[in-house]
C-alpha cells in the first residue's frame, strides 16, 4: 500500500510536469466538445434545387415561388428538361431535382392530378434525402394553401406529412452524450498506454522490474491516475456542454460518475494490456487504433445498433463502449436511472474486472 | 543443494538461448560473500544476459543458480529484495530530480520516511551532490547520472551489488570515485559483481572472470591470471584469452 502511494506520487509529478500532457487532458475535452458538435450537425442548409416545370401554369410557379422563400432551399436552375436538370446534379451545381409534370394545373382541378416528382442526389446521403424531406415539406405546405384557397380536392399521395422536429437541435443532444464517450475512450485508452510503453523505451521499467514492486502494485500505479483523470475529463465535457449548449443530464449525476468510472477501469486495463504486450511506441499506438476505430463503429456511438445486420449486432455485446453509450444517452436524455440499467452496469463492471485483471497478468517482469 | 548460505552467488551450467542463438553457455562459478567478482568480456559476450539471469529479469534456458541463497528458477522476487542493480543503461527517471529519484526508490524497497532521509544524505554527501540534488535529473552530465545510479542501486543496503559497466563513458576522476565508492560498499558487507571494460578496473577485482563467446574461459584472481598466461598486464591476458572470439558487436 505504501509502495503504491510512492509510486502514484511519482505519477503525479511526472504528469504536472510533463510539458503536453496537462495542456492535452484540459484543451482536448474543450476543442472536441466546443467544435465537433457545430461541425457534426445534420442541419442542411442551402439545398441546391433544379426545377423542370413542364406544366407552366400558375400553380406551378406558385409553388416554386413558395420554395424559394424557405430557408433551407435554394432554386439553382430552372430547367427545360430533366436531363439538363440531371446534368445540373452530376455537375455538383443541384441537389434535388424537381419535376413538374405537363397539365399538372388542369388535372388538379379536375381531381385527376400525376405526382409530383422529386429526385434526390444520393452520393451525399444526409444532404440528398434531408433536402427531398425539405422539398416536398414545402410543396406539400403550397398544396395545402391551394386548398384552403380554392378548395381543390388533394390527391393522397401529394400529402407528405413529416414529424415536426428540429433536424439541428435533436442530433446535437443525441450526439453530446457520444462525444463524452469518445473522450473517455481516447483520454483513459491512450494515455496508460503511451506511458507504459513510454517507459519501455526509455527503460526506466528495468529498474521497476529489478525491484521487489509486485506486479498488482506497479500495474495500478499505471491505471489509478487515468481513472481520476477520466473523472475530470467528463466534469469538464458536462460543465461545457452544459454552458454552450445547455444540455444537463435529466437522470442522476451519480449514475453517470459510476458509469464512468466503470468504464475507466475498462479503457485503461485495456490500454496498459496493449503497452505490456508491445515493445514500441508505434507497435502499441497501432494496435490501440485498430480497437478504437472498432470500438467507435460498432458501439453504436455514431450509426444506430438496431440497423446494423444480425451477425454486426451480436459483435457489438463484446464491445465494451456499447454499454457506456447506453448509459449516458439513457442517463442524459431520458433520466434513467440506476436500478432501470442494471444489465449494463452488471456487464460493464465484469468487462472493467477481467480488463484489469489483463493489465496484471500481461506485465511480465522476467523475459 | 537447494540453498546455499555461504556462497553470494552460485551458479551452474546456466544457459541462456534466443533461437538458435546461444548468448550464454553453460557458465559455472561461485561468488564468496563480501567478494568484489569481476565479470569481464568483449562486447557481445553474453556478460549483460547472463547478469539479467541472476537478476531475475530474464528466464534461464538451462542450468541452475541462487542469488542470495534463493533459487534463480523460482524464487526471482526474493531475490530482487536482496540486490541492487545498476544496468548499462541509464534507467532512472529523466523528469524527475535526484532526491525524488532516491525517495522512490526507498520506498519501492520498502524503508521507512525517516530511515529514507537519513540513507539519501548520506548518500548524498558521499556522492558529493550540493546543489544537483534538486536538479531534474534528465539535465545532468552522465558523470552524475551513473552517481546516482549506483546511489539508487545501494539505497536498501543490498546484500549483492549488480553493476553493468559502471564507469562506461564516465572521466577518469569520476571512475576513481566510483572504486571507492565500490570498496566502501564492501567495506560495509555488500558482494560486488561487476562488468567492466576497463584493464586497470579489472585489477581492483578480487577475482575475475573472463567470458567469450557465451562461455567462461578463464576464472582466478588478477595476479593467477597473469602468471597462468606469463604476462604483466590484464590487459595483456584479456588479448589472449579473447584472441579466439568469434562474435563481437
Amino acid at each position: 500500500m505504501k509502495t503504491l502511494l510512492v509510486l502514484l506520487r511519482k505519477e503525479f509529478i511526472q504528469f504536472r510536469r510533463n510539458k503536453f500532457m496537462p495542456k492535452l487532458v484540459v484543451m482536448f475535452p474543450m476543442m472536441a466538445m466546443l467544435v465537433i458538435p457545430l461541425v457534426t450537425t445534420m442541419d442542411v442548409k442551402n439545398v441546391n434545387v433544379a426545377v423542370v416545370d413542364a406544366d407552366k401554369s400558375e400553380i406551378s410557379r406558385r409553388i416554386v415561388s413558395d420554395m424559394q422563400a424557405s430557408p433551407y432551399l435554394r432554386l439553382s436552375l430552372y430547367a427545360e428538361t430533366y436531363h439538363e436538370a440531371l446534368d445540373a446534379v452530376e455537375k455538383g451545381a443541384a441537389d434535388v431535382i424537381l419535376l413538374l409534370p405537363t397539365d399538372y394545373e388542369k388535372k388538379l382541378v379536375s381531381g385527376h392530378a400525376p405526382s409530383i416528382s422529386v429526385h434526390a442526389n444520393g452520393v451525399n446521403a444526409t444532404k440528398g434525402q434531408l433536402g427531398a424531406q425539405y422539398l416536398s415539406q414545402a410543396v406539400t405546405q403550397t398544396l395545402i394553401k391551394l386548398k384552403r384557397e380554392r378548395g381543390i380536392v388533394l390527391p393522397r399521395e401529394n400529402i407528405y406529412v413529416q414529424n415536426r422536429y428540429n433536424p439541428t437541435l435533436d442530433y446535437r443532444i443525441y450526439m453530446i452524450p457520444a462525444l463524452m464517450v469518445i473522450l473517455v475512450i481516447m483520454i483513459c485508452g491512450f494515455l496508460p498506454a503511451l506511458n507504459l510503453v513510454g517507459e519501455k523505451e526509455s527503460g526506466t521499467i528495468e529498474q521497476i522490474n529489478v525491484s521487489p514492486v509486485s506486479r498488482v502494485t506497479f500495474t495500478l500505479s499505471k491505471l489509478i491516475p487515468y481513472w481520476i483523470i477520466g473523472l475530470m475529463v467528463l466534469t469538464f465535457a458536462m460543465t461545457i456542454a452544459w454552458l454552450a449548449y445547455g444540455l444537463v443530464p435529466t437522470g442522476s449525476l451519480l449514475t453517470i460518475y459510476a458509469a464512468t468510472l466503470l468504464f475507466s477501469f475498462v479503457m485503461s486495463g485495456f490500454g496498459v494490456a496493449v503497452a505490456n504486450c508491445s515493445s514500441t511506441m508505434q507497435q502499441s499506438m497501432y494496435v490501440m487504433f485498430f480497437f478504437i476505430v472498432i470500438f467507435q463503429l460498432m458501439s453504436g456511438l455514431m450509426t444506430p445498433i438496431d440497423s446494423m445486420p444480425q451477425w454486426a449486432q451480436y459483435i457489438t455485446y463484446l464491445v465494451p463502449p456499447r454499454y457506456f453509450i447506453e448509459i449516458m444517452r439513457a442517463v442524459y436524455l431520458k433520466g434513467s436511472a440506476m436500478q432501470d440499467l442494471w444489465p449494463e452496469f452488471v456487464v460493464l463492471a465484469v468487462i472493467a474486472a477481467v480488463m484489469s485483471l489483463i493489465a496484471m497478468l500481461t506485465y511480465k517482469k522476467q523475459s | 543443494m537447494d540453498r546455499n548460505d555461504r556462497l553470494a552467488i552460485s551458479v551452474k551450467g546456466l544457459t541462456k538461448r534466443f533461437g538458435a542463438f546461444t548468448a550464454v553457455d553453460h557458465i559455472t562459478f561461485d561468488v564468496a560473500g563480501g567478494e568484489i567478482f569481476g565479470f569481464l568480456g568483449a562486447n557481445g559476450a553474453g556478460k549483460t544476459t547472463a547478469m539479467r539471469m541472476l537478476c531475475g529479469l530474464s528466464f534461464p534456458t538451462e542450468g541452475k543458480g541462487w542469488v542470495a541463497g534463493f533459487d534463480i528458477m523460482k524464487q526471482s522476487e526474493q531475490i530482487k529484495k536482496h540486490i541492487g542493480y545498476m544496468s548499462q543503461r541509464f534507467s532512472l527517471y529523466d523528469d524527475l530530480t535526484v532526491v525524488e529519484n532516491m525517495r522512490l526508490f526507498a520506498g519501492i524497497y520498502g524503508m521507512k520516511t525517516s530511515d529514507a532521509k537519513l540513507r539519501i544524505d548520506e548518500l548524498l554527501s558521499q556522492l558529493h551532490f550540493g546543489q544537483e540534488r534538486h536538479a531534474i535529473v534528465g539535465s545532468l552530465p552522465l558523470g552524475w547520472k551513473q552517481k546516482l545510479s549506483f546511489s539508487v542501486a545501494t539505497i536498501h543496503r543490498p546484500e549483492i551489488l549488480f553493476l553493468d559497466e559502471p564507469t562506461g563513458g564516465v572521466d577518469p576522476i569520476t571512475r576513481r570515485q566510483f572504486w571507492e565508492l565500490i570498496y566502501s560498499s564492501v567495506n560495509e558487507g555488500m558482494t560486488v559483481f561487476v562488468t567492466t571494460h576497463y584493464m586497470d578496473e579489472a585489477e581492483y577485482c578480487n577475482r575475475l572472470s573472463v567470458m567469450v563467446d557465451g562461455q567462461i574461459k578463464a576464472l582466478n584472481t588478477p595476479k593467477e591470471l597473469k602468471l597462468q598466461y606469463g604476462v604483466d598486464t590484464m590487459d595483456e591476458v584479456f588479448r589472449r584469452i579473447a584472441r579466439g572470439a568469434t562474435r563481437s558487436e
